[in-house]
């Protein structure tokens, strides 16, 4: 709270009093314009190459098995989309990256999931530094009802990050890495609630990245968002991916054709096919596959 | 059926009638407004006509004067229940504060059902027979009447309010913040400590606000615990005065001068928790910033 007003005092100023904020000493930290990824050089992929790998996994809820032996696997710093007609599976797929489906009582799982190399479900896994490495993006934007600067702030304290210079710097770096800067930068105390829709998913986003993650999980990002506000996180995720290792669920398969790099298609509860987005979106291997995204059904 | 043999839709729904009941239902709702106002309004109008002629700075500063001289105030009374209430709330709030954010949380199993149950009881036990159960664990061990069994007294009164309330306030939290800060990798404590119950902070105030309101004008559970005391003391282990036990006293008092002086003393204490609870509320807006 105190910090609150050091930068409250700030905020209400002209530029000349915001000036030192911006000129902080920052060519030490690795936090530039998009940030080269500290986290993502430091563990290695797997051997294949793959960030994350899915073997033969399914879920249940209860007695309904929402996904049936799914096997895939996601590049490190690629787009992937999962496309599918509503309740597929693909969210449960999404949200079993980072143990999100563990809220819910009664759900079950078979097979193995691994995150650079890493087991996800076994019981040993530490489910809070596994979220820490995989972060989410959600439907609809869910900033907490605090500053701009705290939601940033949040996650870089969870890790004990206490320094005012250190949290100020890395805020910055991820707001701007999250095209949100120039536009909150003179506001960061005002609560984040008063943002546009579209700008609060940014600030989800650039609350996401600055903990440094090395997937970022989103779920269906855009769908709460009008067209323009789209575009703006359509590029954001482009921009990203230089970075970070993003797998999207989308209802839009235009979404998918522009931003991914390969793209999968589910079906009740099953991986149809996988391939690069341009092939998958051609000349897709299944008939199925093209009967959904012609628009036949779905 | 063909539709021809109908009245068309469009000239349906038009009437009078319509407007009637409209109207009256709005007339009722006003009516019940009033109504609610309307002791709340005598109340104040009694007590300001009753209580201001003895009402000034002299009535906070004063000790109250031995019968048949004049003037005087419930300085010692006024601190008293500040300090009653105190008490009662540095026990009831922690206490009943993490029992509600429990029963929200993580509230489905047979304990919460158990603890929720016994906090409806406790809410309907009358608060005479609270000061009597006051009396059997802090009075009869220490051998005398004191402010600390006052306190506890006041402290179990605020109890189910504060529980219940927090309970309903934190649940209102949307799960989309629970969501987000499980995400980020924070741990279920923390995502309780830095996101939920700040969010449902100024709910909890409110609830903390209406247990020392209720708990402010108590009479009956400090009769045996606090007792009341016509001297200037601050020993928690002392009898201690009240507001409400000098109101009660001064006005059963055969004397014109006590009685209103009675008066005065219940326009002090609608006052105090007035000024207290706008006060809790001017806090709570700056900490919640928005």
């Amino acid at each position: 709270m105190g910090a609150k007003r050091a930068l409250g005092a700030s905020a209400g100023g002209g530029p000349a009093e915001v000036a030192p904020r911006i000129a902080l000493p920052t060519p030490a930290l690795p936090l530039g314009e998009a940030p080269a990824h500290p986290a993502a050089e430091a563990r290695a992929a797997t051997p294949s190459g793959a960030r994350l790998s899915v073997r033969d996994f399914s879920l249940y809820y209860g007695r309904h098995q929402a996904l049936k032996a799914v096997t895939l696997e996601v590049e490190d710093r690629s787009v992937t989309a999962i496309i599918g007609p509503s309740g597929c599976g693909k969210s449960t797929l999404l949200r079993s990256f980072n143990r999100m489906n563990d809220l819910i009582p009664g759900v079950r799982t078979e097979g193995t999931l691994q995150v650079s190399g890493a087991d996800v479900l076994s019981p040993a896994t530490d489910v809070v530094d596994l979220r820490r490495r995989v972060g989410m993006v959600f439907q609809r934007p869910n900033p907490f009802p605090k500053s701009i600067f705290d939601n940033v702030a949040f996650g870089l304290r969870l890790l004990g990050v206490r320094g005012r210079t250190e949290l100020e710097t890395r805020v910055e770096a991820s707001l701007r890495s999250a095209a949100l800067w120039d536009e909150v930068k003179d506001r960061l105390e005002r609560s984040a609630l008063q943002l546009s829709g579209g700008q609060q998913q940014r600030l989800c986003i650039a609350r996401c990245l600055a903990v440094e993650p090395e997937v970022i999980l989103m779920d269906e990002p855009a769908s709460a968002l009008d067209p323009t506000a789209t575009a703006r996180v359509e590029e954001l995720i482009l921009k990203l991916k230089t970075s970070y290792t993003i797998v999207i669920v989308t209802h839009n398969m235009q979404q998918a054709a522009r931003i991914s790099d390969r793209t999968a298609f589910m079906m009740m509860g099953e991986l149809v096919e996988m391939d690069t987005t341009r092939r998958l979106f051609t000349s897709p291997a299944k008939k199925i596959t093209e009967d959904y995204i012609t628009g036949r059904f779905g | 059926m063909p539709p021809e043999n109908f009245t068309p839709l469009a000239s349906r729904g038009r009437g009078l009638r319509r407007r009637a009941v409209n109207a009256a239902a709005i007339g009722a709702c006003v009516l019940a407004a009033a109504l609610i106002l309307l002791p709340l309004a005598l109340i104040v109008w009694h007590l300001l006509a009753k209580g201001l002629p003895a009402f000034g700075p002299a009535f906070f500063l004063h000790m109250p004067k031995p019968v048949g001289e004049p003037g005087g105030g419930m300085a010692n009374a006024i601190v008293g229940t500040l300090i009653l209430v105190g008490l009662g709330a540095l026990i009831a709030v922690p206490v009943g504060v993490g029992t509600g954010v429990y029963l929200a949380e993580y509230g489905g199993g047979r304990l919460s059902a158990i603890v929720r149950y016994t906090a409806d009881l406790l809410a309907g036990v009358p608060s005479i027979v609270v000061g009597v159960a006051a009396y059997g664990l802090v009075v009869m061990p220490m051998g005398r009447f004191s402010a600390i069994a006052g306190g506890v007294a006041l402290g179990i009164l605020m109890l189910p309010t504060i529980v219940r309330s927090t309970e309903e306030v934190v649940r209102l939290v949307p799960q989309s913040y629970r969501h987000a800060a499980l995400a980020l990798g924070a741990p279920r404590w923390r995502v309780l400590q830095s996101v939920v119950v700040p969010a449902a902070w100024s709910g909890i105030v409110t609830a903390i606000m209406l247990a020392v309101a209720r708990a402010a004008g108590e009479t009956a559970p400090l009769l045996f615990t606090a007792l009341g005391n016509r001297f200037w003391s601050l020993a928690l282990d002392q009898p201690m005065a009240s507001l409400p036990v000098f109101i009660f006293d001064y006005a059963r008092a055969p004397y014109d001068d006590w009685n209103r002086q009675a008066w005065t003393g219940a326009l002090v204490l609608l006052l105090l928790v007035a000024v207290v609870s706008a006060l809790m509320r001017l806090t709570t807006r700056r900490i919640a910033g928005h």
